[in-house]
């Protein structure tokens, strides 16, 4: 118990003294996991819309391959991505093992089936009545698309929520990918890692508060953009 | 009015994503060093101290992963790290005559200890050889934790079973955790079991500890930490320069100064003594 407070009482210190080491590895976090949770929405909306909208042979195979990778373990994730970037492996020529671009495409691959799964249920929830009326009134396909997804912008934004808060607590592939290097490719949850293995349970409770408050935040205004129009 | 508003928030939070993105220092690939090493130079906090003096003096960034020593010494094996700090002499030796490294200079060295619960449920406390301490323990079927983990630690504590005449593996009281120093330390005090150690992690970690250090100083227990540069002439897309650079600083006079008083003011004692110029075979004598 006494450590539990000695945890949350270091929180609020290194909080309030704006630690340098804590916001720089707080804004990493915020960058990596943001930009990941950027580019798999980019996608997973688009391919889950896309999937959504279409019949093709196959298709329960694809819907049911997505719906699997929604839960992709992270440390499987971590492994393929860290063998294809080894400098010897597949895609070595990049150069990139190690560095925060690692971690943003380890994330993304973890963040895009979840976004995907999400936005192609909500798309498929949708009337079909809603997009033949659309389509009569005129609209052109495009529209029609953009109409059904701004239709379906609740379960979305929980697509983005879900994203953003799977990739941010994620572990396993953050630390095979990045390699938690100090000031560099160390984030809120490598970092608990480490301080947990070195004894320093007051700082891991106090970066694990941080972790809770800022995934908090970012959902209190995804969720503030979500039920702005709600009561109606 | 309020799609508008919400388009202004996702558009703001792309701009201010990029702009630190921007403030992200990219590194030139040939003024980069991977350094695969053991948990215990991190986990104490030496490597804190070190890599930063090495960076400001050379301009090399050093990307320090850190693994057991027999993970960081399969990255250098294929030709994925530039430089390791290893603490496993037996398969150094093997992993220089196989050709995967040059090089391998002598660092520093602390020592092992087995640790257990307070009460010694085995009376193993005092005992001057450590494989009769490991044979007390497999004649009383004494929990035991065990790294797991094919690190330099989870090597010695093979070795120390092997001197003792006992193969543990499958026995009920011989666990196996598969995780760091840190970890293992912290399920065997939860357990109340014995485990080998090496002395700066227990130190580092003592204070939440039920556990005593009940035997240590035997020659078997040497714990000696080598530098090794990977060859670059398996591997042409290791930084050799870079390795060489890292080895050399870990053996001049400056860095042996830091590691001599490393931890003192912490713990009372040094956690690593230093060791550059001299033979293995001197250690502990």
């Amino acid at each position: 118990m006494d450590l539990i407070l000695e945890g949350i009482k270091k929180a609020f210190w290194l909080l309030i003294t704006f630690d340098p080491e804590v916001i720089k590895i707080t804004l990493l976090s915020l960058q990596i996991s943001g930009t990941a949770t950027l580019v798999s929405l980019l996608i997973g909306i688009s391919i889950g819309t896309a999937i959504a909208l279409t019949q093709f042979p196959g298709r329960k195979i694809v819907v049911s391959l997505i719906n699997t990778g929604m839960g992709l373990p992270p440390v499987v994730v971590g492994l393929f991505v860290t063998i294809f970037l080894w400098r010897n492996g597949p895609l070595g020529f990049l150069g990139v093992l190690y560095t925060p671009t690692a971690m943003i495409l380890a994330q993304a691959v973890i963040a895009t089936p979840i976004v995907m799964g999400i936005t192609l249920a909500a798309i498929q929830q949708l009337p079909q009545k809603l997009r033949l009326q659309i389509l009569a009134l005129g609209a052109t396909r495009l529209q029609m698309v953009w109409i059904l997804i701004k239709e379906a912008k609740l379960p979305l934004l929980a697509a983005v929520m879900a994203g953003f808060g799977g990739v941010i607590s994620e572990v396993g592939a953050s630390i095979m990918v990045g390699g938690n290097i100090k000031g560099y490719s160390r984030v809120l949850t490598t970092a608990t890692v480490m301080e947990t293995s070195r004894g320093n349970f007051d700082i891991a409770i106090a970066l694990g508060i941080i972790l809770l408050m800022l995934a908090y935040f970012i959902n209190l205004i995804l969720t503030q953009v979500q039920q702005r129009e709600r009561p109606r | 009015m309020g799609t508008k508003i919400n388009l202004w928030i996702i558009l703001w939070g792309i701009v201010f994503l990029i702009f630190i993105s921007l403030m992200t220092p990219v590194h030139a690939q040939q003024k980069t060093i991977i350094l695969a090493t053991t948990t215990s130079t991190q986990d104490s906090g030496l490597l804190d101290i070190l890599i930063p003096i090495f960076e400001k003096k050379t301009g090399y960034f050093v990307k320090t992963i850190a693994v057991g020593s027999g993970q960081a010494m399969a990255m250098g094996q294929k030709g994925e790290a530039d430089v390791l700090l290893v603490h496993s002499p037996e398969a150094e030796k093997k992993f220089i005559a196989e050709g995967y490294g040059i090089n391998r200079r002598l660092i520093m060295h602390n020592g092992y200890i087995i640790v257990g619960p307070s009460e010694d449920p085995v009376k193993i406390k005092g005992v001057k050889s450590s494989s009769e301490a490991f044979k007390k323990i497999a004649s009383m079927k004494a929990l035991f934790m065990s790294r797991g983990d094919n690190s330099g630690t989870h090597s010695k504590e093979k070795g120390i079973w092997k001197a003792a005449g006992i193969n543990p593996e499958g026995e009920k009281w011989y666990q196996q955790t598969g995780l760091g120093m840190g970890q293992t330390l912290n399920v065997a005090a939860e357990k109340k079991a014995y485990t080998l150690a090496d002395r700066g992690t227990y130190l580092a970690l003592r204070k939440n500890l039920n556990l005593d250090i009940l035997v240590q100083g035997d020659a078997i227990l040497l714990n000696i930490y080598h530098v090794i540069e990977v060859n670059p002439a398996k591997w042409p897309k290791v930084n050799a320069a870079g390795a060489k650079a890292f080895a050399d600083f870990m053996v001049s006079k400056e860095t042996q100064n830091i590691i001599k008083t490393f931890g003192v003011d912490k713990f009372g004692s040094p956690l690593f003594f230093p060791d550059a110029g001299k033979k293995e075979e001197e250690l502990g004598k």
